[in-house]
């Protein structure tokens, strides 16, 4: 999986390429630890990411958790096999997906 | 069905992945339900790495069966007598400080396959996983 950040000022994209599963879901755990320091609007660009796997919904959850804190969190481009994994899990619902 | 013997832990699932995918792209799986295949394998998988054991690593067999249109796949393991299917499905309506984070694999296997049966026997946990596709 490649992680892309892109930060202005209090504004972080994160795009995702490729398979958020076990093995690969402790390198984005890393960067929700690491660079959410200072930042209000956090944005997940899933326009590339193939695969999610309840490992990936973990993160993306307690992504959500520390964005609620201090902030919004917004996931976009959501691919219809993704979608159907956020359906299942009432994912859908606590995520704000645009 | 085709067996094969995996070492279940973590740095194994790579190769179980690709095993897999490559199994069901040879049987012309459509994606859809590869990908949904793909995700039960890995929850599956996982679980027995980290839970089957007392002192993991251990083995895991994994068979794959097509016949017509119904995809069976077959997880054993010789670990502690576990029934998957017991365990209570999350409740996916809470809010997210609500959320925990266990048990959402099992239930999302529960959700895409189409049939799921556990049983123990002689001394073995089998959990086969049917999906029409």
């Amino acid at each position: 999986m490649d992680i892309n950040k892109n930060r202005n000022g209090e504004a972080l994209e994160i795009a995702l390429t490729g398979r958020l599963d076990t093995t690969t879901a402790p390198q984005l755990d890393e960067v929700i630890k690491s660079d959410l320091d200072g930042v209000s609007s956090l944005v997940f660009n899933l326009a590339s990411l193939e695969y999610i796997s309840s490992a990936g919904l973990r993160v993306l959850l307690s992504a959500q958790k520390v964005m609620n804190k201090q902030g919004q969190m917004v996931v976009r481009n959501v691919k219809d096999d993704i979608m159907e994994v956020f359906d299942i899990t009432g994912f859908a619902d606590i995520l704000t997906i645009e | 069905m085709e067996f094969r013997t995996f070492t279940a832990e973590d740095e194994e699932y790579p190769e179980v992945c690709a095993y897999v995918e490559g199994w069901l792209e040879e049987h012309d799986c459509p994606m859809k339900a590869a990908m949904q295949l793909t995700v039960a394998l890995e929850e599956i998988f996982v679980n027995i790495a980290h839970y089957a054991y007392p002192h993991p690593p251990g083995k895991m067999d994994l068979g794959l069966e097509c016949e017509g249109n119904v995809i069976r796949m077959c997880f054993i393991d010789s670990g502690t007598p576990f029934d998957p299917l017991a365990k209570e499905d999350p409740d996916v309506t809470l809010s997210v400080e609500e959320r925990g984070i266990g048990g959402l694999g099992i239930f999302m296997v529960k959700k895409t396959m189409d049939d799921v049966t556990y049983e123990f026997k002689d001394g073995k946990n089998i959990l086969t996983l049917t999906k029409n596709i």
